[in-house]
């Protein structure tokens, strides 16, 4: 299956910091018809029948979410959108905001009409406040447009966590509070943002509303597979010749990604989604690129074989327990342990009793954290005990 | 190079508030802490709490400006240990530390989604891309 332009199709085709350019290529088309010739159920029921789902990492079905929120009481609802893209590897939505800002913003007060919110955040990771002047610049020529008239969009600033892309983590830093994560139930979608039902999607996940409305669900979920439709941008970084952003239909071979269009050698392994992703070795080059097997928020980063696998995990797992909030035992002191052990195995002190010990943790750190960061958080350890062991073997202390 | 930060909201919103004292004094004074929970009538270590957990806020006072380069993986294999050294090396100081002038602050930061051209690194909000040893000088020079 080859690439595919969907989510940046005006990606090199506009000028980002001139709304005409967009008008120009049917910008704002979808947000006149939704408004004019649909309801607001009917939007949700063409992003249904798309088949979308978010395209953050956890993949929720984005019309189920937004109906949620349209069908919780309440006069006051919000749409949030999270570009506090933090993942380790990953980069596509900096890319998209530099390239196309409004089709966000279009898919944002599409957003709103479908769910009956008013006012709508973008989240704006500090890392990339280099971004602010041209997504607040898209915002106020959209405003000034009259596209949206009942619509306020507030660019709110991160202040350096990663935690807070994690949805809950992200309500409480718009409020002004640590990011911590929220027990769950009750979810966003019944009581978010300040206790009101709100949505969070990430920028992929918006930028292909517009299109979805124009062209209809049923033509967006004929690309992909069974459970993943659409296309999906990938962040391609690590040992390749050619990192960048890669639009690929879903369902498509990592080998192509990876091979053919990253052009990848000597490939020892592949992490997939980041620090909280997969990692699998290059025999499993196969795999496609779907929600039924590995895609988190996109993130593939390349490992060649000259890469150190004990090396690779620690630095992973040492990131995790950085940017691990503390606010729950499993990843806080979990991560802290990982950590440890890690580094007695990279010193060659490892013992035979750790590597069970580790196995245990994982288990334990995945079924009781608070949110998908502790509960992906030894992800890099399992798999890599699972296919890379005899790195483990290595680090044990008189082998 | 940072610029102001526009409040859109009464600063009731802490983070929001401390965000802003961030930007004007480039660090947030203990002095300043007591005085924004007195004034929003909560305790002090709720401020506290918010402006020790994000790491573009600074309880200790920072340089001028502030080098953050980027250690996670991506940047690490393609050699940013090499342009950290450089660094260290140029300023003569190591991460977590402000050279004596005041001049930089130099710390080392998480993924700040630059990969596709590593090593990358943030002076202040300014990014710096593809990054070799040798260009450190010229890159630094522009920074007062």
């Amino acid at each position: 299956m080859p690439q595919a332009k969907v989510v940046l199709k005006n990606c090199g085709s506009i000028d980002p910091k001139r709304i005409s350019t967009y008008v120009k290529r049917d910008g704002f088309k979808a947000l006149d018809k939704a408004r004019r010739e649909m309801t607001p159920e009917e939007v949700i029921n063409e992003i249904k029948t798309s088949g979308l789902r978010g395209r953050g990492g956890a993949g929720f079905p984005c019309g189920l979410k937004w109906e949620g929120a349209r069908n919780s009481p309440g006069d006051e609802k919000y749409i949030i959108c999270n570009a506090d893209e933090g993942e380790v590897g990953t980069f596509k939505d900096r890319y998209i905001i530099e390239n196309d800002p409004f089709s966000l913003v279009e898919g944002l007060a599409i957003a709103g009409y479908a769910v009956g919110a008013r006012q709508g955040y973008i989240y704006l990771r500090a890392e990339y406040h280099y971004l602010l002047d041209l997504l607040r610049g898209a915002i106020e020529q959209a405003r000034e447009a009259g596209f949206l008239d009942s619509f306020n969009i507030e660019v709110r600033q991160g202040a350096g966590a990663y935690i807070c892309g994690e949805e809950s983590a992200l309500m409480e830093s718009i409020e002004g509070n640590r990011g911590e994560a929220r027990y769950r139930p009750p979810f966003p979608t019944v009581a978010g943002l300040w206790q009101k039902p709100t949505i969070i999607n990430n920028v992929e996940t918006l930028m292909n509303i517009s299109q979805i409305v124009l062209k209809g669900g049923g033509w967006y979920a004929e690309m992909g597979t069974e459970r993943s439709k659409g296309t999906k941008v990938f962040s391609v970084s690590g040992d390749v010749a050619r990192p960048g952003v890669y639009e690929m239909v879903l369902g498509s071979p990592l080998r192509e990604l990876v091979e053919e269009l990253a052009e990848a050698k000597e490939i020892k392994m592949i992490q997939i989604g980041g620090a909280t992703g997969r990692i699998i070795p290059c025999d499993m080059i196969d795999t496609p690129l779907a929600f039924e097997s590995y895609l988190g928020a996109g993130a593939i980063t390349i490992y060649n074989t000259s890469r150190d696998v004990l090396d690779i995990v620690g630095r992973t797992m040492e990131f995790l327990e950085e940017e691990s909030c503390g606010k729950c035992t499993p990843c806080r002191q979990g991560m802290e342990w990982m950590v440890e052990v890690l580094e007695r195995f990279r010193r060659g002190e490892g013992t035979t009793r750790d590597i069970g010990y580790m196995e245990v943790l994982a288990d334990t750190m995945a079924l009781s954290s608070l949110c998908g960061l502790g509960q992906a958080a030894p992800f890099a350890v399992v798999d890599t005990l699972k296919y890379f062991r005899d790195d483990y073997e290595k680090g044990i202390s008189g082998k | 190079m940072s610029k102001k930060v526009t409040r859109e909201k009464a600063p009731d919103n802490v983070l929001m508030a401390l965000q802003e004292a961030q930007t004007r004094f480039g660090y947030l004074p203990p002095e300043y802490l007591t005085e924004l929970a007195e004034s929003l009538d909560i305790p002090v270590n709720d401020v506290y709490g918010v402006a020790s957990f994000y790491s573009f806020l600074a309880i200790k006072p920072l340089g001028r400006n502030v080098i953050r380069i980027c250690k996670s993986l991506p940047c690490h294999l393609k050699d940013g240990q090499a342009v950290i050294e450089a660094i260290e090396k140029k300023i003569g100081v190591k991460p977590g530390n402000t050279t004596e002038d005041g001049r930089f602050s130099f710390e080392l930061t998480n993924c700040i989604g630059l990969c596709d051209n590593s090593p990358a690194m943030l002076i202040n909000y300014d990014a710096h891309i593809g990054l070799k040893p040798k260009k450190i000088a010229g890159i630094l020079e522009k920074y007062e």
